[in-house]
């Protein structure tokens, strides 16, 4: 038995003077990350200030948008949808859903892209995945 | 410093309701401290350290104070880590009563989510403005069940745990709460039963999650000199630590908790073992969370829970650990969302010999408190409470 994810309302994102350029990216279909620039290293999610060493010699940068399924859920109400960590091809681990696919079938390792969501009320569109 | 014997908690209540349609939150606090110090033999004017959190009405411990008319204090905490809050705010208020800012502490939590209709569990929620992490997140459902199961999820591909192992930890607590009046849920269930329930979250089934209740309740924490006044039976604070654990920059891991850093500074503080402890009061928001907690607690092996838990390991009377003798938040309360003050109170009656004579651990005389407090799979908080009945 197949349980498809619903096309459920997704609540717009609250955009803040810090990750505006987050969401105008996405906006564009760009998906984008964190990186200290002190480390080289990358991070989820997108703030001011570089999580490994506090200074705020931080940048978004684009991602290549695919990576693996780290863990997930199937929240079994009206509109079945999939809160799920995916672990980046970058290495971060990025809090978002699974879409557009059987959730019954979705497994811890499978491959995943990113793909845009709209979101209510115009807001700007959140980073989800789908099976690649 | 160490707060090995500076406290004593002399005073516990646990407020009987479990849907309050006739009393505010403040109410609900006034009833709980009442009760509390009437349980210690100390009234009102005793009172010169005060502990509560956001989930008390108005800002931090001011409106509280001014409502129980609190007029003698002189030491305020309203540090907020969640449901873990409580049993954390005992430490605080041994280590404050070791400094001298205070002599008798008063802890509260009350709540009426019930009576209120709040979706607890299924309902993305913000904890307030501004929070940096919520425009990434709430757009994702992120709900207090999605995030708890993905940490099940997790567990089950990485160390092969099972439905059934965890529905062990309901049936324990199910069989404890068949001799609670109070209880929720009182009837006991299977390990079927469990299992046969809605899917709410894979892999967490409608019975693997906890109540949803009103109520709330209280402690009293004071110096050696004042408890040994008293009439209580003496239950003397061993240690205490506090932990957080973060999504770590995308670095998160979700095989442990912030009970791994809490609770082997208790241990040390305390100067027990794991293995020492005969009753433990284990934060039980979902079955999972009583899962990792138990190993990273070091009850077992990371890994090892689901076989830990299972074949009633948990049962007081034919378990090696019994836990939430009361019932807990799977079966008996889950005041205000938060289950910390619960479990420090029922490790009292434990130590006391005062639980339920059905469920009571003979000649016990340490127990463990653990909360757990926030969202398991996003960023938590931990704390633990190691306690000796003297």
């Amino acid at each position: 038995m197949a349980t498809m994810s619903a096309n459920r309302a997704i609540p717009a994102p609250k955009e803040d003077p810090t990750t505006k350029p987050f969401w105008d990216a996405a906006r564009a279909g760009k998906f984008l990350i964190g990186l200290c620039k002190d480390t080289g290293k990358h991070f989820w999610y997108p703030r001011g200030c570089s999580p490994y060493t506090l200074s705020n010699n931080v940048e978004l940068v684009e991602a290549k948008g695919t990576g693996t399924i780290y863990s997930f859920t199937v929240m079994r109400s009206k509109e079945p949808h999939a809160p799920a960590y995916v672990e980046l091809d970058e290495g971060p681990r990025v809090f978002t859903n699974i879409v557009d696919c059987d959730l019954d079938a979705l497994k811890i390792g499978q491959k995943v892209k990113v793909v845009f969501k709209p979101t209510e009320e115009g807001g700007a569109p959140v980073p989800m995945f789908t099976p690649a | 410093m160490s707060i090995n014997g500076a406290a004593y908690i002399v005073g516990a209540f646990e407020h009987p309701t479990r849907k309050a349609e006739g009393q505010s939150v403040a109410q609900l606090h006034a009833e709980v401290a009442y009760g509390a110090l009437q349980d210690a033999g100390l009234s009102k004017d005793d009172v010169d350290g005060f502990f509560c959190t956001s989930a008390a009405p108005g800002l931090g411990p001011i409106n509280m104070a001014d409502y129980m008319g609190l007029t003698k204090l002189r030491h305020v905490d309203s540090t907020d880590m969640g449901g873990c809050s409580y049993v954390m705010h005992v430490g605080h208020a041994a280590q404050a009563i070791r400094e001298g800012r205070c002599n008798v502490a008063l802890i509260t939590l009350a709540g009426r989510p019930r009576a209120e209709g709040m979706a607890t569990g299924t309902v993305p929620r913000s904890w307030a403005p501004n929070i940096p992490d919520d425009p990434f997140e709430i757009p994702m459902a992120r709900t207090v069940v999605t995030s708890y199961a993905m940490v099940a999820q997790r567990h089950m591909h990485q160390y092969g745990t099972t439905s059934e192992q965890l529905a062990w930890i309901k049936v324990a607590a199910s069989q404890h709460a068949q001799h609670n009046p109070h209880a929720m849920l009182p009837k006991p269930v299977t390990v079927e039963d469990v299992v046969n329930s809605p899917m709410v979250a894979d892999p967490l089934h409608r019975l693997d999650c906890c109540v949803i209740s009103d109520g709330g309740g209280a402690l009293i924490v004071t110096r050696p000199e004042i408890a040994k006044s008293l009439k209580r039976p003496l239950v003397k604070v061993l240690g205490c630590a506090e932990a957080t654990k973060n999504q770590a920059a995308g670095g998160i891991d979700l095989s442990y908790s912030a009970a791994r850093a809490s609770g082997a500074a208790a241990f040390a503080e305390a100067k027990v073992k794991a293995s020492d402890i005969q009753y433990a009061s284990i934060y039980d928001s979902f079955t999972i969370t009583v899962l990792m907690q138990l190993e990273d607690l070091g009850f077992c092996e990371k890994g090892q829970g689901g076989k830990f838990v299972a074949d009633g390991n948990l049962i007081s009377g034919v378990g090696k650990l019994p836990f939430n003798t009361d019932g807990g938040g799977l079966c008996n309360n889950h005041p205000a969302n938060r289950g910390g003050m619960t479990k420090v109170i029922e490790a009292v009656r434990q130590l006391r010999g005062e639980a339920h004579a059905k469920v009571q651990v003979p000649g016990c005389k340490l127990a463990l408190a653990n909360g757990i407090g926030g969202l398991l799979g996003h960023r938590h908080g931990a704390a633990t409470l190691i306690m000796e009945r003297e």
